[in-house]
């Protein structure tokens, strides 16, 4: 899937439908609404904390992205807040694991 | 469509036995049989296996293994409520007039990959439970003024209940220290904060309404289903509340012709602590941020009412029997033969039973 081979050079893109413009998430290679063909473009980079916790000595978070997306990946370094925007500033993928690290805003 | 009875069950204990699949299957079936004097094996039209263990052709191994030779076999998988899910194709299979007789087996391991599902990326790094229920307990907690104080009351409660519960994992009663104390997980979960992957197997025995009576005096029927599958994967959830259970309970509800204030007593999914009062905010039992308050108030009185087994947390989970083992607690318990854990006066019971952070949830309503 294209989604994957360009997370694993570390772009996150999204998927988002010919026909009714909705974007597919998890990305897919057809529409979850109309089954139609989609298309992909690069995601906005500026993403909201909806919630985290700590492990050890990181954060990670629940982040959405364009009012569609949620993923969950480390903050990068600082404290977050609920509703405090973050841009990613990493991602990719180990095995076949996606990973995402974002910095605070 | 013809009323659809519970007539006999068998369980193991709850353990961290290294024991194969197909042995924890056949113990609980044996048990069952054991339980069951007036049961053939050619009565039997349908066996059904509740498990998320990768092994193959389970349902057939079984009947092998039981010498049935049933018309219908097959497996059933829908990570932690694979149970539930087993008992209502039971009971559609019985109902749709396929079926008079229909075992369903659940079993697990320890180590089972129905843990983790691998699928859902969007959770990136974090795939292992725990990191959805820091994110609920921290949306929970923020959300409606809750504490870890309030949250380790769940744990202290469950583990309380299962000591008089035989076949449960948790072996001793903790304090609200204790649990504060466990292992920190992560800044919002404790490792007494969580129910426990383990061994074990649970079966359970349905029937046409013609059947009932010549397995039992005393069958308990499943009055009210509701089932919702909202996404597969965790960041589709709301994160205070589960919409799943929500629409399952008032589905099931429905169909029972009953309220949520008419149930006498309720095995609910408390995967982690956290997930206990969600469960009963989405019941019905309570309104939203109220669950603690209830669970308080049970607690103080040694009112056993939910999670009467001691819920996950006190019983441990083996996910394709959890299922299972909550429909036989609520039998047991309106059948009057709960022993120490006994609900006075129980005539209607609730299971709720959901997968994957609440993303699917299965609602039963069983009546004497």
């Amino acid at each position: 899937m294209t989604f994957e081979v360009e997370l694993r050079k570390g772009n996150f893109q999204v998927a988002e439908c010919i026909n009714c413009k909705k974007i597919v998430w998890p990305p897919s290679d057809f529409c979850n609404q109309c089954f139609n063909e989609i298309n992909w473009r690069k995601c906005a980079n500026d993403g909201k904390i909806i919630e985290f916790s700590k492990q050890y000595d990181y954060y990670f978070c629940l982040v959405e992205f364009e009012n569609a997306i949620k993923v969950i990946g480390k903050i990068s370094s600082g404290i977050p807040n609920k509703d405090q925007h973050v841009r990613i500033q990493r991602c990719g993928m180990t095995n076949d694991n996606y990973f995402f690290e974002f910095s605070l805003i | 469509m013809g009323k659809v009875g519970i007539v006999s069950y068998g369980i193991t204990p709850f353990s961290k036995d290294d024991s194969k699949i197909e042995s924890v299957l056949l113990k609980s079936t044996k048990k069952l049989f054991d339980n069951s004097p007036n049961l053939s094996r050619n009565e039997i039209d349908a066996v059904l296996v509740s498990t998320n263990n990768n092994s193959k052709y389970l349902s057939a191994i079984l009947s092998e293994m039981s010498g049935i030779q049933p018309k219908i076999a097959h497996t059933i998988e829908s990570l932690c409520n694979s149970g539930t899910n087993a008992i209502v194709s039971a009971y559609s299979y019985i109902a749709s007039g396929l079926a008079d007789v229909v075992l369903v087996s659940g079993a697990e391991r320890y180590d089972s990959p129905g843990q983790i599902l691998e699928w859902d990326n969007s959770r990136g790094e974090f795939k292992h439970p725990i990191f959805w229920a820091s994110i609920f307990t921290k949306s929970y907690k923020r959300e409606f003024s809750i504490t870890d104080e309030d949250l380790a009351i769940v744990s202290v409660k469950n583990h309380k209940q299962a000591q008089n519960n035989p076949n449960a994992l948790s072996e001793k009663a903790y304090s609200l220290d204790d649990v504060l104390n466990s292992k920190k997980l992560t800044d919002d979960l404790r490792l007494l904060n969580c129910s426990r992957p383990c061994t074990g197997g649970a079966s359970i025995l349905l029937t046409s309404e013609d059947f009932c009576s010549k397995f039992t005096d005393d069958p308990i029927w499943i009055t009210g289903i509701g089932q919702k599958t909202i996404s597969a994967g965790f960041t589709k959830n709301t994160l205070n509340y589960m919409e799943s259970t929500r629409l399952a309970s008032s589905s099931a509800l429905k169909m029972s012709k009953h309220s949520s204030s008419e149930i006498d007593v309720a095995e609910v999914h408390d995967a982690f602590s956290v997930c206990e009062p969600m469960a009963l905010e989405s019941l019905g039992f309570t309104d939203k941020g109220k669950g603690m308050n209830m669970i308080k108030e049970l607690h103080a009185v040694n009112n056993f009412k939910i999670n009467p087994r001691g819920g996950l947390i006190g019983s441990g989970h083996p996910l394709g029997a959890t299922g299972i083992a909550q429909t036989i607690e609520i039998v047991q318990q309106l059948q009057t033969c709960a022993n120490k854990r006994q609900v006075d006066n129980a005539m209607i019971g609730l299971v709720h039973n959901m997968s994957a952070a609440g993303t699917s949830s299965t609602v039963l309503i069983l009546e004497k």
